[in-house]
């Protein structure tokens, strides 16, 4: 290991650490630890929100993957930005305005049952482990590449620290961590990008006709259709793109951690610049490693394309901006997994304890105990099944998060704000028909079963076609809500009276 | 004391009629605004968006160059993200009087526990 790499590395762990202690002395209530009280400002909110989104799968993943697929790639860019208007348009201020901790909370707004908690608990707790193992496997795949230690130690390194940031310092110190991470990451990508355009003496045009000839797919490199060439499952990718996002659960908690729906909305204004930005640039690293790093060197480095942004850093920067650009590789994934698990003990601790077991009754010190513990719960867990399931591919569990995002959690949340007749039966129905429908599709598709040794989880042929199921799970989880509606009487159009004046004037008991 | 001043707050919300705010002519003309601006707003860049995935897939019209090497296909991605700056701009400003507007419900109506 390199002594630059050793240094930085001891530095954003040195600094995340910092930033913890500092957090941990401000966390004193449940509300610091699960929202940071409500107390970031706009833009810090802003930045804490591009951080969540841009994961080592934004950052890596998708460097690679235009450096692989040209065009092709640079439609996950599209999808993860045109999620940003859906979130801003439709979710973002009735779901500040309705909910306190976490989704269930939004939901239970309008319905008081515990069977609706339950069920949306569920679902985040689903989409939050799927995530996570994905992202510990990857990132333990990643450290060990940039950091040449064994799987296991990156794994444990990773987990360790995420549990430190959420149990000392919760909300504050992984929204401090996530927002550090998405300042060094932005300054990153700008100074690759720089450099790559100074090589084409700032003239895009050129740096197209150079990536042409630079691949081995010619002219095609820059046509649609190179990996996606199936219509259907291009648009299904791009349905659990768009609305995934709007239903994951480390995102929807950004918007609990301001005061109001007004900070709310400019901090998903900042977000949206900061990630628009950052996408864009995504194309300049893909094509620059494309041109100076070569396919076969990307390839020979990791196969998934994940190396693409290191190794162009390396290419054009040399050394410190490799270290550098690893550090901040190392960052990005301790800011994502600790925000998971924030989100993923909100809904133990906060739902399925304090909500349905305790029906409320318990103490701010009872509830922030109770949130530490589900905390080191659900760190425990991930890391464990992370450890078990290194040699397995993992790649359709981020397409599996993503799909119970957009079917189990974006149909009942635009449900309960906007629909008059929606009552408690079909919020399950919603809920259950998105949540199930995702996970059996997924494990029937080309994602799980391949008849390629090695390419999917399990060898054999998959029963349905496409990857991701959500242009066919999306509609189900819409239509269960709709069906488990029409098929019970019930309707308190007084409650709905009152959601609705609340959504939309963010008129709160307190105000 | 956080406790006692909760129950306070709750006791005066139950006098709040939140059906007779919701059919105040002032919230309906509020709800009003705010459809014709978010419903259309929505349809518009979600079809714009499916537009890229259905034409990539269906048609090739959008490999026609436009500058040097760079395809209708690159314009039409690059216009996305026009569209999130362009859009998300105009919301904020209209988001504002919105704001106002709400402000206003919330005095008028709510504060008066909905009989006004």
């Amino acid at each position: 290991m390199d002594t630059t790499v050793v240094i930085l590395f001891l530095a954003i762990v040195l600094l995340t650490l910092v930033i913890t202690f500092f957090a941990a002395k401000q966390t004193k209530s449940t509300g610091d630890f699960y929202t940071a009280g409500g107390g970031l400002t706009g833009w810090q909110n802003g930045l804490a929100i591009a951080g969540d989104y841009l994961s080592a799968a934004s950052f890596l993943g998708i460097a690679g993957a235009i450096a692989l697929n040209g065009f092709d790639g640079f439609f996950y860019s599209i999808g993860f930005l045109i999620a940003y208007l859906v979130v801003l348009f439709l979710v973002a201020e009735p779901l500040r305005n309705l909910g306190k901790y976490t989704l269930a909370d939004m939901i239970n707004s309008r319905f008081d049952k515990k069977k609706i908690r339950g069920a949306a608990a569920l679902s985040t707790i689903t989409i939050v482990l799927f995530y996570m193992i994905a992202q510990l496997v990857g990132a333990g795949a990643l450290i060990q590449l940039l950091f040449e230690i064994d799987y296991w130690i990156a794994v444990l390194i990773v987990g360790v620290m995420m549990t430190i940031y959420v149990l000392f310092g919760g909300m504050i110190a992984t929204s401090w961590v996530q927002i550090t991470k998405a300042v060094l990451l932005m300054a990153g990508m700008v100074i690759i990008s720089f450099l790559v355009l100074m090589k084409f003496n700032f003239n895009i045009s050129a740096m197209f006709t150079e990536v042409k000839t630079a691949t081995s797919h010619g002219a095609d490199y820059l046509k649609p259709g190179l990996k996606y060439d199936d219509g259907l499952g291009t648009i299904s990718l791009m349905i659990a793109l768009v609305l995934g996002t709007s239903g994951l659960p480390h995102i929807l908690m950004r918007f609990f951690t301001v005061k109001d729906a007004r900070t709310a909305r400019s901090s998903v204004i900042t977000a949206t610049w900061t990630i628009g930005i950052f996408y864009i640039l995504t194309l300049f690293l893909g094509f620059g490693a494309a041109i100076f790093v070569g396919e076969s060197q990307i390839l020979g480095a990791n196969p998934g394309g994940n190396m693409a942004a290191p190794l162009l850093a390396e290419a054009i920067g040399g050394n410190i901006l490799f270290a550098f650009i690893s550090a901040v590789a190392f960052a990005t994934i301790l800011a994502v997994v600790a925000g998971l698990v924030l989100s993923g003990a909100s809904a133990f601790a906060h739902d399925i304890y304090g909500q349905i077991i305790k029906k409320g009754n318990v103490t701010d010190r009872e509830q922030m105990l109770a949130a530490r513990y589900a905390a080191l719960a659900v760190s425990v867990v991930s890391i464990l099944l992370a450890l078990g399931a290194q040699n397995l591919n993992v790649a359709f569990l981020v397409s599996l998060a993503f799909c119970i995002a957009a079917s189990a959690n974006l149909p009942v949340i635009l449900y309960t704000v906007y629909w008059k007749r929606f009552n408690s039966q079909g919020a399950i129905m919603a809920i259950l028909f998105g949540l199930i429908s995702a996970l059996v599709l997924v494990s029937i598709s080309p994602s799980v079963f391949s008849p390629v040794e090695g390419a999917a989880l399990f060898v054999g042929n998959p029963i349905f076609p496409l990857e991701n199921p959500a242009i066919v799970s999306v509609p189900l989880g819409f239509l269960g809500g709709y069906l488990g509606t029409i098929f019970s009487k019930e309707n308190d159009l007084k409650r709905y009276a009152e959601v609705k004046v609340k959504a939309n004037t963010g008129y709160r008991k307190s105000s | 004391m956080n406790g006692e001043h909760e129950r306070i707050e709750e006791h005066r919300e139950d006098e709040i009629d939140f059906v007779e705010v919701e059919k105040s002519s002032q919230f309906k003309s509020f709800m009003e605004g705010k459809r014709k601006f978010i419903i259309p707003m929505s349809i518009f860049f979600l079809v714009f968006y499916f537009l890229l995935p259905l034409f990539t897939s269906y048609t090739t019209f959008l490999n026609t160059p436009v500058f040097g090497d760079i395809t209708w296909v690159w314009v039409f991605a690059f216009a996305q993200f026009v569209m999130v700056w362009v859009l998300s701009t105009i919301y904020v400003k209209r988001a504002a009087s919105f704001d106002d507007e709400a402000d206003q419900i919330i005095e008028d109506q709510i504060k008066q526990g909905g009989n006004s």
